[in-house]
């Protein structure tokens, strides 16, 4: 296994991809905003859940 | 007289209660475990594996298309399993974890498919191509997580609700080995198979490392939010019980 790292040479090669930087980066970004924004999705499903037992708890329940 | 040795209690985690704790206490390190993998699979991706001799540098998607993918089989099965764990036995936490798979599944069945997509047009020259196996089954498994959430939720009866997403969840696990050998039954766009169990692979072996780190990394991830969405559902269903005032 060869371990010496890729040389991209310049930032501007790297964000080019060879030519096909819009298909690369278009994946990664809309990967990264979903996998986000369903961690803080979910995260907040979780402390309305928890605000609600709060709730039921002032209006009398035992 | 001796005294008797207290049982294992193999079920332990089966109740809602203490697997509340232990999944509250194990997410942290999944997170960790996504990062760190996800770290150093993209470094190895981006800047040890070497352009590809025909794709240029367009094959780079492999690193999120290919684990997304994995991911939606995986995590479909294991919903069905603990769908049909919770029908069984009646187990209500199991279905409450088969709910929580759901969403995560369905987003990475979309992840898998617009990542796709990005990698199909410059390569194959097209985003879509209706009709073939590998693409249709995939989007095909959107539609049964679409149709298990959508199914679960129309019905009132919470449990009535779990069992009939079961018998959905369990019936749609036919379309996993139709996606998986798609690409060996039927003459697709799609490359067949580069990995596969008792055969060396067909990829460099940095290109495979990266994209196992990555696979590695979206499974602790899927851990993670499942976890955390189980929580939210125990807490949802089993507000009123005494043990949620106190842990909530």
């Amino acid at each position: 296994m060869n371990w010496s790292p890729v040389n991209w040479g310049s930032a501007e090669a790297f964000f080019a991809m060879g030519g096909y930087g819009f298909y690369v980066w278009s994946a990664y970004a809309v990967t990264a905003v979903c996998l986000v924004g369903e961690s803080l999705l979910v995260a907040k499903r979780h402390r309305d859940a928890r605000r609600q037992v709060g709730v039921s708890h002032e209006e009398g329940n035992p | 007289m001796t005294t008797a040795a207290a049982p294992l209690r193999w079920f332990r985690f089966a109740a809602p209660a203490p697997f509340y704790a232990l999944a509250g206490r194990l997410v942290p390190w999944c997170w960790a475990l996504c990062a760190l993998l996800a770290a150093v699979g993209l470094y190895m991706g981006f800047f040890v594996a070497p352009t590809d001799a025909t794709q240029g540098d367009a094959y780079r998607i492999i690193f999120i298309h290919v684990p997304a993918s994995w991911m939606s089989m995986v995590l479909y099965l294991v919903m069905a399993g603990w769908a049909a764990v919770g029908w069984a036995f009646n187990a209500r936490l199991a279905s409450m974890v088969a709910r929580a798979i759901a969403p995560t599944g369905a987003l990475f069945t979309v992840l898998a498919l617009w990542t796709g997509m990005a990698w199909g047009r410059p390569t194959w020259g097209a985003w879509w191509v209706w009709g073939d196996a590998r693409l249709m089954s995939e989007l095909i498994l959107l539609f049964l997580y679409g149709g298990f959430l959508s199914l679960v939720a129309a019905i009132d009866d919470t449990r009535r609700a779990d069992r009939a997403g079961a018998l959905l969840a369990i019936v749609g696990s036919v379309n996993v080995p139709i996606i998986y050998f798609s690409v060996k039954w039927w003459n697709t766009l799609h490359q067949g198979a580069s990995v596969g169990i008792g055969s060396a692979p067909k990829m460099a072996s940095v290109m495979l490392t990266s994209m196992l780190l990555m696979t590695l990394s979206f499974w602790a991830y899927a851990f993670a939010v499942v976890f955390m969405r189980t929580r939210a559902i125990v807490i949802e269903r089993e507000i009123g019980a005494r043990w949620v005032e106190a842990a909530a």
